[in-house]
């Protein structure tokens, strides 16, 4: 919701001047606050719900969607076995060992081109011829060069998770103000200097961007390998449930995902906040 | 002595009485790009510690003549000169160069932009109280923590003033600092430069558009035209000087004639 909307809202309570709940510091109501923080929660649950009643006057039939209290149910006994905790940590250490090893490869070429037009010239023309070859196209080759093991879904996190990092990354070092690199030249300041100063602060809105795409595509590599290779993880875990007909476990696997997905982006926007304090769009209101 | 000076107490022979300033000889002084002759064999000597306007057209070679002062940019032919020598000054921070956009770091808190011009040999341990010092010389001294980005035009200009002046120039190049600041903040930046100016007698460049400002500043008033020097003129006028006064209306009459002559 807007701030516009939200005063709109809200208005008139803060008139009437005795809400215990009134923040001092910011004049916005403790339940205005607690409104902007619930507002994207608002439709999942509305979902969920009618989802579940829908099932119960059986408008859904258990073996094309169970009811989200049959998939409760099956998270909670996948829990309690362990299952879930082996395969999510599984598919969580994947993901995250692709991402650094495939983010650190992406910013070391996006910051190596956009600071050097030598390096720029001999490798860009090459990553872009690269990075139009969809990466899942390479499953096959690289399920016969790694076979099944961990070694081919890093392969696949860290080639997804690469491009939109090195892009962005390039993109910022390009796009770091001339008058800044010139006033820290005229200051003095050394290249090292220079480059912590002033072109990787430049550049870190741009690599958050990146890194935001980055880990919509490290999990989507991540689903995908794992549904089609893999011996543990959330996408085993679904596989394994289609085998036996365990709807309810295929729809757990899925829901799950959409939330490390969300909570893979709560964590970067954390981040965000924290590293980008200085940009105005950044700026925590005060009172 | 201010606190200014005391904070910022470099090993430079002010106290001993020598003038503080970096004296500078310009000589047959040429710069083109491509066909385009923007400073052609220009002469000129500048005294340590004057305080020296150029103006003239834009496109008249003002701000090249600045960027080669500061060492941004190489001449075509002719040569510098800083105290008799040729090339750059062995100590880069004698000379400090304020833009006309004030080019702060956003990322970094004001405080530390100004850390930005300290000297390299500044102990870690003072760089912060220095700072807040230089601040407080330009009007800022409680704003040290805040982002520039919630300053005002004239705030962010005065910041990178504090920064220009934190390793204690001898030469200061303005490139019309004031250029972008409405009537009233120019005015009061204006006489900021004037009072620091005269306590610290660096020598001062200020490239300028407006003939009112290089006259209610400098010592000497350059008038650039087609990369010639077209006109050079004292002003022997004592400070501060009178807006609107009657000498100063017949010097500006004076080089406006020039001005639209050429």
């Amino acid at each position: 919701m807007s701030l516009v909307e939200r005063s709109a809202w809200f208005r008139p309570g803060r008139g009437q001047a005795r809400s215990p709940s009134r923040d001092p510091a910011g004049g916005r109501s403790g339940l205005a606050r607690l409104e902007t923080r619930l507002a994207g929660w608002v439709l999942p649950v509305l979902l969920v719900a009618s989802w579940e009643v829908l099932s119960r006057w059986g408008y859904i039939a258990p073996n094309v969607l169970p009811a989200p209290s049959a998939v409760a149910l099956a998270g909670w006994q996948a829990l309690k076995s362990g299952e879930l905790v082996h395969h999510m940590s599984v598919s969580t250490a994947r993901a995250l060992a692709g991402l650094l090893v495939g983010g650190v490869i992406g910013l070391v070429f996006g910051i190596a081109n956009g600071l050097s037009s030598l390096s720029h010239r001999y490798t860009d023309t090459t990553l872009q011829m690269v990075r139009n070859v969809p990466h899942l196209a390479l499953i096959p080759l690289v399920i016969l060069w790694f076979g099944i093991d961990e070694e081919a879904k890093l392969f696949l996190v860290a080639l997804g998770v690469f491009f939109p990092i090195y892009i962005n990354t390039l993109h910022g070092v390009r796009t770091v103000d001339p008058q800044l690199i010139e006033m820290g030249r005229v200051y003095g300041m050394t290249p090292l200097t220079l480059f912590r100063k002033v072109i990787l602060p430049g550049a870190l809105p741009s690599i958050f961007v990146g890194l935001r795409f980055a880990l919509g595509i490290m999990w989507l590599t991540l689903i995908v390998a794992e549904t089609i290779a893999a011996s543990a993880g959330l996408g085993y875990m679904a596989m394994q449930a289609r085998e036996f007909l365990l709807v309810d476990v295929v729809v757990l696997a899925i829901l799950i995902y959409a939330l490390l997905g969300k909570l893979a982006d709560v964590l970067t926007a954390a981040l965000e906040h924290r590293c980008l304090q200085w940009h105005p769009a950044f700026h925590t209101p005060k009172s | 002595m201010t606190a200014f000076a005391s904070v910022a107490a470099e090993p430079v022979p002010s106290a001993a009485g020598t003038p503080h300033g970096l004296d500078l000889r310009i000589n047959r002084l040429s710069r083109q790009f491509g066909d385009k002759r923007v400073l052609e064999r220009l002469d000129l000597t500048i005294p340590a510690g004057q305080f020296v306007a150029v103006i003239g057209k834009s496109g008249c070679g003002k701000s090249t003549l600045l960027r080669l002062i500061g060492g941004l940019d190489q001449p075509s032919g002719g040569d510098i000169a800083f105290e008799g020598r040729n090339g750059p000054p062995a100590d880069r921070e004698a000379i400090r160069l304020m833009f006309q956009e004030p080019r702060l770091l956003p990322w970094q808190r004001v405080g530390a932009n100004v850390e930005v011009g300290l000297p390299a040999r500044t102990p870690p341990a003072e760089r912060a109280a220095r700072a807040r010092a230089l601040l407080g010389e330009v009007g800022l001294a409680d704003r040290a923590g805040e982002w520039p980005a919630v300053l005002s035009g004239g705030q962010k200009q005065r910041v990178a003033l504090a920064r220009a002046l934190a390793s204690r120039p001898r030469l200061l190049a303005l490139d019309e600092p004031l250029g972008a600041l409405d009537a009233l903040t120019r005015i009061e930046m204006q006489g900021l430069i004037e009072r620091i100016w005269l306590e610290q007698r660096f020598t001062a460049l200020l490239v300028t558009h407006d003939v009112a400002e290089a006259l209610a500043l400098a010592d000497r008033v350059i008038l650039l035209d087609q990369g010639r020097i077209a006109f050079d003129l004292d002003v022997p006028l004592p400070r501060p000087r009178r807006r609107g006064s009657a000498e100063l209306a017949a010097l500006e009459e004076r080089l406006l004639t020039h001005l639209f002559a050429g």
